[in-house]
């Protein structure tokens, strides 16, 4: 898997390390057609595919992401429509049963969840730029980088595959609550269909793992000189962050997923009651508690949801920076924030458990942690509204989504406090109402920032800027589809529509009553999805037309932009040679954040800039 | 509820208003925000905010969940079944019989594995529908067979899960009258959007009525029963 390093440009010594970055792209493409000899041709065909080197990884990352969320939003959508026209056959789908929404439902959160909004923000940005930004060389475990990568993908397939088995896919739902998901008789798709889903999240699980050991190996290990903890760029505090949460919440998900694996085939008793009659049979053998699968899967659930949020909330910092040109608000305050919203994020499991039959003083507890949790997140945005106040803004395509994921976020979050409150959760919980606030916040600003990091790194990526009018355009109706689609859910849910229902007519008129409301939010939904095509068609059109990057074209202070290409690997000061370059990489004199600042006629400067002073 | 949403909104509003107005201003303005302006002040009130939610929102939920029924409240077993809901009243001795699983069999007409050796069940009562009488506060003790189940009334405000292995409590007083659906909220299968039931909230003679009713025909099955054996 790991390629040869002596023929590797990135790492061999010889070759010139003041290349433009903005080539690179170019390099990788052209990098085999250089040999006329077959193996060794395909050898060069196979090596940027089969690579330690970090930022190919952090493509791939994106690619497999964006594999998993075309899929994910076509089963959304056969949702949607099935939900509002439950005669009609879907296209290339047929005829919905109840029990093929229900996996649809299943997939389609596992797929975003996971393999969407886990792995694009940080396993795909961080690849792409960490190095980087630290001024570091490398990876500090390139090969480990590596095979969680390819885990990841086999995650995907074995996942994937749930679909082509006998039954089906599983119908238990992301959260995949026992004795349901531990008994193979209580539903189609609960036999093999849900062994994939197991080991497809096992994989997953081991794969994270490794990425984030590796990351945070990188983030305190290889930080180049001068790039103290608080001159990181705020993305990296997230990362950081992130990965700490990764390994411990997704320990804590491995063990419970094996411990439901063995209650399936080895007859422990972990999650399944004394008595437990599913289909006409007892299927315990001893006496275990559904209720111990749900502390330990949330446990891992609520962190998973930081984990998929707080890059998000780096990459937006950076940006509303860059593209307001002034620092950001309370750096160090972001800094500790960030940080706060990981450890408070590891205690406030129980508040998805108010009504679950956990003791009612537990809930108090955690009413009163996921209250806490508002403070950081509030101080989070009252900074961006902060450093976007005043500033002279660059509406240019990443900032445009940059300030949708705020406005997202404050909407999504807003709704957080309500849900905190265990008597009016007790009313919430399982309605579309939480369906509303968990795809404003979690998922729709995750995807805003994923765009707004896509936009923005797209010349590390290719060496090519995407085409700003369509960017726009793609922005536009993304925002307003998505508030179509998911503000009106709010409304269901006040009403009292529970989730994953697979149709409202037939039933009561209580919800008979908002199918009006939910064609219009499949409407939106079909709008929002549409969209994306856009997206696709740019994205397509400006890898192989786009207008070809400056080195830094967002004029921007990290030292992913540093105009040169010098890796130098831990050097010390003393092994520095400052004419070679007026910038070196590997050295951070400054804070990461210094726009606006105006000397000699300059409104950014790079945190590698030894001589610009500020004004 | 309606406070918390007009308070969310506004602030929705408000923020979104910030958001947008800097969009319009071209020329950038020099001096930084004053942090203490922009920042800590702002979140000293809005701390102050979510330290007065969270007292209120503990007062409503200790009202609700700290304390029991009180004695007097009626008895009535709710039990979640892979698609159906079933309610069980204690009959005249106010005591539910016991149930065990292998016995449930709801071809035969036991769909809760009634155990007819205990004596104590033989005046059980199982509909297939809640009927309460208006303004009796009423002790609902949640199981499920199964999976887990959700069970909601929305016209209620309740909901409490249903979880097999556990018997939960919940309890309150309806006050009134009408017909209320009753829903299924924890995904447990193929058939769980339609694992519905009906609440019947009577005024008290007619709940007597209803009782009887059903006690009647109660008797009359079993005599049949013992008539056939
Ligand atoms: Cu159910």
């Amino acid at each position: 898997m790991s390629t040869d390093p002596e023929i590797d440009p990135e790492t061999d010594p010889n070759v010139d390390p003041e290349i433009d970055r903005a080539s690179w792209g170019a390099r990788m493409d052209a990098g085999s057609t250089t040999s006329d000899r077959l193996p060794r041709r395909w050898r060069n065909a196979l090596r940027p595919i089969f690579t330690t080197e970090h930022r190919v990884i952090g493509i791939e990352y994106l690619v497999l992401s964006l594999v998993a969320v075309a899929a994910g939003t076509v089963l959304s959508l056969v949702m949607r429509i099935h939900l509002v026209w439950p005669e009609l056959a879907v296209p290339f789908f047929g005829q919905v049963k109840p029990e093929d929404y229900l996996a649809l439902v299943t997939m389609h959160g596992t797929l975003m969840v996971f393999f969407v909004l886990t792995t694009a923000p940080l396993s795909g940005f961080a690849n792409l730029v960490v190095p980087e930004q630290l001024g570091a060389s490398r990876m500090a475990l390139p090969t480990l980088n590596a095979v969680s990568f390819w885990m990841t993908a086999g995650a995907l397939l074995i996942l994937l595959a749930a679909f082509a088995v006998p039954q089906g896919a599983p119908i238990s739902g992301w959260t995949s609550y026992p004795p349901l998901s531990a008994v193979a008789a209580a539903g189609p798709g609960q036999a093999l269909g849900m062994d994939l889903w197991l080991a497809s999240l096992t994989v997953f699980c081991l794969a994270s793992w490794l990425g984030s050991l590796n990351l945070l190996a990188t983030i305190l290990n290889e930080r180049c000189e001068g790039m103290t903890l608080m001159r990181l760029p705020l993305t990296v505090w997230s990362w950081l962050v992130a990965s700490l949460l990764v390994l411990i919440s997704f320990s804590v998900l491995l063990a419970a997923l094996l411990l439901l694996f063995s209650d399936r085939h080895y007859g422990t008793s972990f999650f399944i009651p004394a008595g437990d009659l599913v289909a006409g049979h007892v299927r315990s053998r001893g006496d275990g508690s559904p209720l111990l699968w749900l502390h330990l899967f949330w446990f891992f659930g609520h962190p998973e949801v930081y984990i998929a949020v707080l890059p998000g909330m780096g990459i937006t910092s950076s940006l509303l920076a860059n593209f307001s040109r002034r620092p950001i608000a309370g750096y160090p305050m972001m800094a500790m924030t960030t940080v706060l919203i990981g450890l408070l994020g590891l205690v406030v499991w129980g508040h998805h458990m108010f009504v679950s039959g956990m003791n009612p003083y537990a809930g108090t507890a955690f009413a009163l942690t996921t209250m806490a949790i508002a403070v950081p997140s509030t101080a989070k945005v009252l900074s961006w509204l902060a450093t976007i106040w005043g500033g002279g803004l660059r509406l240019t395509t990443p900032m445009l989504f940059s300030l949708g994921f705020v406005s997202l976020f404050i909407a999504g979050g807003l709704t957080g406090p309500v849900l905190a409150q265990p008597a009016l959760d007790a009313y919430l919980h399982n309605t579309y109402f939480v369906v509303a606030h968990f795809h404003l916040i979690m998922a729709m600003a995750g995807v805003f920032s994923i765009f707004a990091g896509v936009y923005y790194w797209f010349p590390l990526m290719t060496g090519r800027l995407m085409n700003g009018t369509l960017g726009k355009l793609h922005f536009w109706i993304t925002l307003i589809a998505a508030y179509g689609a998911f503000f009106p859910m709010h409304f269901a849910g006040l009403a009292g529509e529970p989730r994953h229902y697979s149709q409202l007519s037939g039933t009561t008129p209580l919800l008979e009553n908002l199918l009006p409301l939910q064609r219009g939010i499949t409407f939106s939904a079909v709008i929002l999805a549409s969209a994306q095509l856009i997206f696709l068609a740019n994205l397509l059109w400006s890898i192989m037309r786009g207008e070809v990057a400056p080195p830094n074209p967002w004029q921007a202070t990290t030292l992913e932009w540093a105009p040169s290409m010098a890796r130098i690997v831990k050097t010390s000061t003393s092994g520095l040679d400052p004419s070679a370059s007026k910038f070196h990489q590997n050295i951070a004199c400054r804070a990461p954040y210094e726009y606006g600042l105006r000397p000699n006629g300059l409104d950014f400067i790079m945190q590698c800039d030894p001589n610009t002073k500020a004004e | 509820m309606k406070f918390n949403l007009v308070t969310i909104f506004v602030l929705f509003l408000l923020a979104q208003i910030l958001l947008i107005l800097p969009i319009f201003r071209r020329r950038p303005r020099d001096q930084q925000p004053r942090i203490w302006l922009a920042e800590s002040l702002p979140l000293l009130l809005f701390g102050a905010v979510y330290v007065w939610m969270a007292m209120t929102a503990q007062r409503l939920w200790a009202d609700d969940r700290y304390e029991g029924p009180s004695l007097t409240a009626m008895q009535v077993e709710v039990v979640g079944v892979q698609f159906q809901w079933y309610f069980r009243y204690p009959g005249e001795d106010a005591t539910f019989g016991s149930t065990r699983p292998e016995l449930v069999n709801a071809a035969a007409g036991n769909p809760l594995g009634l155990d007819l050796r205990d004596s104590e069940g033989d005046d059980d009562i199982v509909s297939s529908e809640l009927v309460l009488p208006v303004g009796r506060e009423v002790d609902l003790r949640l199981r499920a067979h199964d999976v887990i189940h959700g069970f909601f009334i929305p016209g209620m405000r309740l909901k409490e899960n249903a979880v097999p292995g556990l018997t939960l409590h919940v309890h309150f007083t309806p006050e009134t009258a009408g017909t209320y659906p009753i829903l299924c909220t924890q995904v447990c299968g193929l058939g769980h959007g339609h694992m519905q039931a009906r609440l019947r909230v009577l005024p008290a003679a007619e709940f007597a009525d209803w009782l009887q009713a059903r006690e009647g025909k109660r008797r009359a099955e079993e005599a049949a029963i013992k008539g056939g054996v």
